[in-house]
């Protein structure tokens, strides 16, 4: 299959010249196969925004170039934005539009004839849940739906491309899960999308590969299950009083141990955690506290590049003695 | 090329849907300048001695000042899609930078035009007796649309340029300033004289006294604008000067802006 977004070599720095500030983009290298999702993983300021605001046309790269559908984004932007549809981390939809209304702009923009964006737009409110409502102004919209009417918005053309910037961020889970099969359904209508976020389980449900994003390049890119397989699927976390007794407790789990917290990598059977338990039992030292927890973008960027994150997304930075598995 | 008229009607058709549904923006064009109107006249008018009826002297003042007012609120307006996302999906989509942006100015033209008619209609309430013909209303009308759409394309590059909402609606201050240095409200002699120089050479003035010298063939206002034809021409290149300015810069800032 033909890659239908290519990026190689961006460069892009917003520093003013003096400033010793890193580029936010130092040398990204990334492919989108036709028809499949890429997911761009990674902390806030990693370069994730700036890449498809490259992508997009909207920002010239200073270094490198990048091709959509073959052309080239900066000599051929124009003809990339009648392929393209970038759905960007702020909803773009007008409050005091109705949900119709606001489609309908959308289509008119795009060119398309009269008639088809009458079929188009009905057709789109229905297929996202959004008929029901579609007359009445989008300011009185729960989140959820004006993230979908945003998507919607995007869709009107059928473009070959679709950029999500951070799709779900702000979303509840409920809204989360229907934006997911709004996009698998996209893709299955032929769309290729290249989204961003901060989630791993975001790139694991969407994205045939994933690409980790720190300090504007790419630091790993593979399949979603590679990525799980070398950070191990979830951990069983034990916080204890003091690192003594973590230290105690360690040496009869396959357990990695920061300070007073222990964490040992599990399957997340009932099996597997109450043997964990048991052996913590034996060795007689009671934890403060535990749980059992999916490995978080934290983890990922531990693992797969040795340092946490450059701004982990609410996640502590704990300077941690895992073994890491090189990328 | 081919699409441009299509995306000015479309984007023009949002910008009223817009104006129409800003309680604000309506307030703003409907009830504020009849209430000024008013003001103007049943307030200060009496104590105000300008050669004429007040009111014949001071309606066309009215509207370009409700012109300034309604300029703040597109300059809000295209602020908030400026910081809003919808201004990176519309540099994503094969749609032209001055296209988005006309959208707003001509949605800005339509209201500034019920404006006009509105306050023309409670300055006839009150006894304001324009004496013209139907052409030198058109006339009168389209020198208010010059006006008008100089200084929305001057709101459009406030609203491209600035970065808040409270900076874009401090514009207001900018615009109220003008019609009140000028021959609006008041004979421009009866001004100090280092405010006259000012109030004499700036474009409020000629538009002010074209249109007034239109309506009630008062021409003799302002000094060295004694000649209709010489006064029209300047208010007209005052306008479309400024108008072109306004809109190249606004277009290119919209383009630049990252």
């Amino acid at each position: 299959m033909a890659a239908i977004v290519t990026a190689e070599g961006l460069g892009k720095s917003f520093a003013r010249r003096g400033s010793t500030s890193p580029p936010v983009l130092d040398g990204l290298h990334l492919e989108l196969e036709e028809g499949t999702v890429l997911a761009l993983l990674g902390p806030n300021g990693a370069g994730k925004t700036t890449t498809v605001r490259i992508l997009s046309t909207l920002l010239r790269p200073d270094a490198g170039r990048a091709t959509v559908g073959g052309l080239d984004v900066v000599r051929d932007a124009r003809r990339v934005r009648e392929i393209i549809s970038l759905t960007g981390q702020q909803v773009a939809v007008d409050d005091k539009l109705s949900g119709a209304e606001n489609l309908t702009m959308m289509g008119r923009l795009a060119h398309l004839p009269r008639r088809v964006v009458r079929d188009r737009v009905a057709e789109l409110l229905t297929a996202f849940d959004l008929a029901d409502a579609a007359s009445r102004h989008v300011g009185t919209w729960s989140g959820g739906m004006r993230r979908r009417l945003d998507l919607a918005a995007g869709l009107l053309t059928r473009p070959r491309v679709m950029f999500l910037d951070e799709p779900t961020t702000g979303l509840d889970p409920r809204s989360r899960q229907a934006l997911w099969d709004v996009v698998r359904g996209v893709v299955a209508d032929g769309t290729s999308v290249l989204l961003t976020t901060q989630y791993l389980e975001e790139a694991d449900r969407l994205a045939q590969r994933v690409a980790l994003v720190d300090g504007g390049r790419v630091v790993a890119e593979g399949t979603p299950a590679r990525l799980k397989r070398e950070v191990g699927e979830a951990g069983v976390e034990l916080t204890f009083a003091t690192p003594s007794d973590a230290a105690r407790v360690a040496p009869a789990l396959a357990a990695t141990v920061d300070g007073a917290r222990v964490r040992v990598a599990t399957d997340g059977s009932v099996g597997h955690v109450r043997s964990v338990l048991s052996a913590v039992e034996a060795a007689g030292v009671a934890p403060e506290h535990w749980e059992v927890r999916a490995p978080s973008l934290d983890d990922v960027f531990l693992t797969l590049t040795g340092h946490a994150g450059t701004t982990g997304p609410g996640g502590q930075d704990r300077p941690a003695t895992t073994t890491g598995v090189a990328a | 090329m081919t699409h441009v008229l299509s995306d000015v009607s479309t984007m023009t058709t949002r910008g009223l849907r817009l104006v129409a549904r800003d309680t604000d923006a309506m307030i703003t064009a409907v009830v504020l300048p009849v209430i000024i109107l008013l003001m103007f006249v049943l307030v200060f008018g009496g104590a105000l001695d300008t050669g004429t009826e007040y009111i014949d002297y001071v309606t066309p003042g009215v509207i370009l000042l409700a012109a300034g007012f309604g300029a703040a609120n597109t300059a809000m307006a295209v602020e908030r899609d400026m910081s809003g996302g919808m201004v990176d999906r519309l540099r994503s989509m094969p749609v032209n930078a001055w296209t988005v942006l006309s959208g707003h100015v001509v949605a800005s033209l339509v209201k500034n035009l019920a404006t006009t008619a509105i306050v023309f209609g409670v300055s006839i309430l009150l006894g304001f007796r324009p004496q013209v013909t139907a052409l030198e209303w058109l006339a009168a009308v389209g020198m208010i649309l010059l006006f008008v759409g100089w200084i929305t394309w001057l709101a459009t590059l406030v609203g491209v340029l600035v970065r808040s909402p409270d900076a874009a609606g401090g514009f207001s201050f900018f615009v109220m300033f003008l019609p009140y240095v000028s021959s609006a409200f008041v004979p421009v002699d009866t001004l100090p004289s280092w405010l006259r120089g000012f109030a004499e050479h700036q474009p409020v003035t000629p538009v002010i006294e074209t249109v007034r010298g239109l309506l009630t063939g008062d021409v003799a206002g302002t000094p060295g604008l004694a000649d209709p034809g010489g006064t029209a021409a300047l208010a007209i290149t005052w306008c479309v000067g400024l108008g072109l300015v306004f809109a190249v810069a606004a277009g290119l800032a919209f383009r630049a802006r990252r």
